[in-house]
């Protein structure tokens, strides 16, 4: 079946913003077509790897342990971002999140209550029963039930921005080929370029090559980046990413939750030469995760080893891939490719400094620099372990400015008339930096469905 | 899965699970895996008899294949399970029925058939076997009361032995040292969640019976045939009673209780089996193995055997083949008492086995966690 020529909304994308967005328009009355560039097997974007969203409660509920005020949502998305979120659309996102969790009760999508025990403490979140997989399943099933048409493997190339109206769009069909549609309205929800490998060399240079990505590889952005061509203002910095710290031997794409480094307090992190260059114990909370993938990019190859003894590899929580290990500290370095007297020494000096505290949280080195300013304790107990780490990228901090209701704003001035963004597209309009968990689900929820309700009523009113 | 081993892809796949950790509120076997880093053998073969084999971990897995880490923890786990069935399987050599599933059920069916019905047709007069009979006493007259408990009471005896062995075995080797014994909270506990199914609720919203939608189908049909099957192990029962204690002969009225229940139990299991076999052969397969789906078709069909001849023998009971049917009844009753060890209905005794461990268990952890706060 080839999609229909000329439907009232056209979603670009499969992800959570596109579900919403195709769900919101069909509610409203409009015809909706949605092109899903993966095929059905790997459908959803990066929410497939997603679980929680983050919205505001006023008290305790069976999803969330405590309160979370919309004033300490918005407080917490300006602290984050460094004052950088447009500040009508933050309200927006936090006024329209409240809702969230019944909105996606009517569609299917069950989360998961706080009753059973088993979930990590959140009071600013609600968790996914089953994770961002199984609701895009249920999303979908929602969409297909209310008549929306979905299309697997076709791919928006050329959104056809002239002026200030999106005319003719391109599409790619399975086979390669190009087609054309004319829809009343197009919503943008195919996500961000940071998957794009062309991309990611011309703003990261030779260090692009050394970058994992943790989500899907069909975010290529490449009608966004055609949007930009074409007229649309972008907004954020290109050169900058969030990056997180994940095992060196993931898969080039969508590995993940499972792929992140975790125990760096445990143990020491040192580059390819075998130097230390950041204190390891000095962030213990979920921050640690970026501001590692952070530095990791800028070392020689963009590798880093974190290296543990046996009594801190043993406390580390459950990982993807085994550690590397080797009886002594030298036959270590050899299995890893590195010097091994320079490793022998670097681990030397760093023990030499250790000095512990009155709890395993106060250990902390003397004299050594970079310091270790907690959870410092001699490692010397063979066998040692590593684990090699890499930056992945979880996504880009520049995408297409939106005006409050997302439809797309123009280099010239004004907005569009009918195209709308919706998701990790427009995100850098609320986070051109930073990042606290359970946010890029709540966008793409919360924008997905006012760019659904606001194409559907440019078309039919 | 190449190797007959399925132990090492099942600790392969749970081991990402445990990095993981998104489906923990499907069912307990997530965070049972989790609380169980080692991942040996016993703790992976408690973890199999625990899943109750929603799906819903396969439908949401972000590494589900075409993923390059082709996690397929349900698919993993069934063929564990069937792995463990036969391992545990007592004596030794009958395992092999196992083995074959669908081909035992079809072998041992059509052996007790033709012996049955064989011993009936050579040494009962046809004149009695053909006649119709009416009144107390009329199934005996084509075969004695003697003759028919024993039948059906020697293999149901060795088979609730062999199921005892294995159990008792497994049990054993699955307990850690110095687990206590589990309390009578422990048995309330794990017989609630046998009552319910409460592992095959899918967190709330139900199972993927089908495919990635949700849906309750089969843990409702589970129940009816289960229902069914204990509704007409009553009416034997009570039949037993009456003639014992009461001296009252079958066949009973419509209206009394054993053909009531008997009644009711055999429509019930009818209804369910086909629909679990529909189920069966209507669902995705890629959650679970061919072995598993033979043994599920072979129990069903073997159970909708059991119900059919027992709803044809009261309909017929007061005809010319009542006889034929009676011993038709008989059989395929003998038939489905001497595979209880031996076919997929082993799967009730580990799994509830695996309930009372992790009731257990999780009582422990509550009753730590509660001390140390």
């Amino acid at each position: 079946m080839t999609p229909d020529p000329t439907p009232d909304v056209l979603v670009a994308g499969g992800g959570t913003a596109a579900l919403c967005a195709a769900i919101s328009a069909r509610r409203a009355g409009a015809r909706v077509t949605l092109l899903e560039q993966a095929p059905r097997a790997r459908r959803g974007g990066n929410t497939r790897h997603a679980r929680n969203f983050r919205y505001a409660h006023d008290t305790a509920n069976a999803l969330s342990s405590g309160p979370y005020p919309a004033a300490t949502f918005l407080a917490d998305l300006q602290g984050v971002t460094e004052g950088g979120a447009d500040p009508q659309l933050a309200r927006r996102l936090v006024e329209r999140s409240a809702d969230l969790p019944a909105w996606l009760g009517g569609c299917g999508v069950a989360l998961q209550p706080r009753a059973g025990g088993v979930l990590p403490p959140s009071r600013k979140t609600a968790f996914l029963l089953g994770g961002g997989t199984a609701m895009i399943n249920a999303l979908y099933a929602e969409a297909e039930r209310l008549g929306v048409t979905i299309h697997y493997q076709y791919a928006l190339e050329d959104p056809g921005l002239d002026g200030e109206r999106v005319g003719r769009v391109g599409v790619r069909d399975p086979h390669g080929a190009t087609l054309h549609l004319a829809p009343g309205a197009l919503i943008l929800c195919s996500g961000g370029p940071h998957a794009n490998r062309d991309w990611l060399a011309r703003h990261w240079g030779a260090r692009a090559a050394g970058i994992l990505n943790r989500g899907t590889p069909y975010s290529e952005g490449r009608a966004l980046l055609r949007l930009l061509e074409q007229g649309a203002e972008p907004i954020g910095d290109p050169g900058r990413a969030h990056l997180v710290a994940i095992d060196g031997r993931s898969p080039v794409d969508d590995g993940g939750i499972v792929t992140r480094v975790r125990c760096m307090p445990a143990g020491i992190v040192v580059d390819s030469a075998c130097r230390r260059f950041l204190d390891e114990g000095g962030d213990t909370a979920s921050t640690r995760y970026a501001r590692w993938g952070q530095r990791l990019i800028d070392c020689p190859d963009q590798v880093a080893y974190l290296v543990l003894d046996t009594p801190a590899w043993q406390s580390a929580p459950p990982s993807l891939y085994p550690p590397i290990t080797a009886p002594t500290p030298e036959a270590l370095a050899v299995r890893l490719g590195l010097d091994p007297a320079a490793l022998v020494a670097t681990l030397a000096a760093y023990n030499a400094a250790v000095r512990p505290g009155e709890t395993p949280e106060d250990g902390h080195t003397e004299g050594l620099e970079p310091p270790k300013s907690g959870h410092a304790r001699v490692l010397d107990t063979p066998p040692f372990a590593a684990y090699p780490m890499r930056p992945g990228i979880t996504f880009g901090y520049q995408g297409l400015a939106v005006a409050p209701d997302t439809r797309v704003r123009l280099t010239r001035g004004g907005v569009a008339t009918n195209l709308f963004a919706a998701g990790v597209a427009m995100q850098p309009n609320l986070i051109p930096r930073g990042y606290v968990s359970g946010l890029a689900l709540a966008i793409g929820m919360v924008f997905g469905r006012i760019a659904g309700e606001e194409a559907a009523n440019h078309v039919l009113n | 899965m190449s190797s007959t081993d399925p132990r090492a892809e099942t600790r392969r796949v749970l081991a990402i699970c445990n990095a993981c950790g998104y489906c923990n509120g499907f069912c307990d076997v997530f965070e049972s895996a989790r609380l169980r880093p080692a991942l040996t053998d016993t703790d992976l073969e408690h973890l199999a008899h625990l899943c109750h084999h929603c799906r819903n971990c396969l439908y949401a897995c972000q590494y589900a294949p075409p993923h390059p880490f082709a996690v397929n923890v349900p698919r993993a786990l069934t063929a564990l399970r069937h792995h463990a069935y036969v391992r545990h399987a007592w004596p030794r050599p009958l395992a092999r029925l196992l083995v074959h599933a669908p081909a035992s059920a079809l072998l041992v069916a059509l052996a007790t058939i033709v012996l049955v019905l064989g011993a009936v047709l050579t040494l009962v007069p046809h004149a009695v076997l053909f006649a119709a009979h009416q009144g107390p006493g009329a199934f005996y007259a084509v075969i004695p009361w003697g003759w028919m408990s024993l039948l059906a009471a020697l293999p149901l005896g060795w088979s609730l032995l062999a199921v005892a062995v294995s159990l008792r075995r497994v049990w054993r080797e699955g307990a850690s040292a110095g687990e206590p014994p589990p309390g009578w909270r422990d048995w309330r506990g794990a017989l609630a969640d046998l009552v319910t199914l409460r592992n095959l609720r899918g967190g709330g919203p139900g199972c993927n019976d089908l495919d990635d939608r949700p849906s309750h189908w089969r843990r409702r049909l589970h129940h009816t045939l289960l229902l069914g099957l204990l509704g007409c192990l009553a009416a034997t029962t009570i039949a037993t009673v009456y003639h014992h204690l009461l001296g009252l002969q079958a066949p009973y009225p419509w209206w009394s209780l054993p053909v009531v229940l008997g009644t009711l139990g055999g429509l019930a299991m009818t209804v369910a089996t086909l629909g679990l076999a529909w189920l069966t052969l209507r669902a995705d397969p890629t959650p679970s193995t061919s072995a598993s789906r033979g043994a599920d078709a072979a129990l069903l069909a073997l159970l909708a055997a059991v119900a059919l001849s027992g709803l044809a023998l009261l309909g017929w009971r007061a005809t010319a083949a009542m006889g034929v049917l009676l011993a038709l009844h008989l059989a395929t009753v003998i038939a489905f008492f001497l595979l209880i060890p031996y076919s997929k209905l082993v799967h009730g005794g580990y799994r509830a086995l695996a309930l009372l461990r992790e009731a257990a268990a999780r009582r422990r952890r509550i009753r730590r966690a509660a001390g140390d706060a």
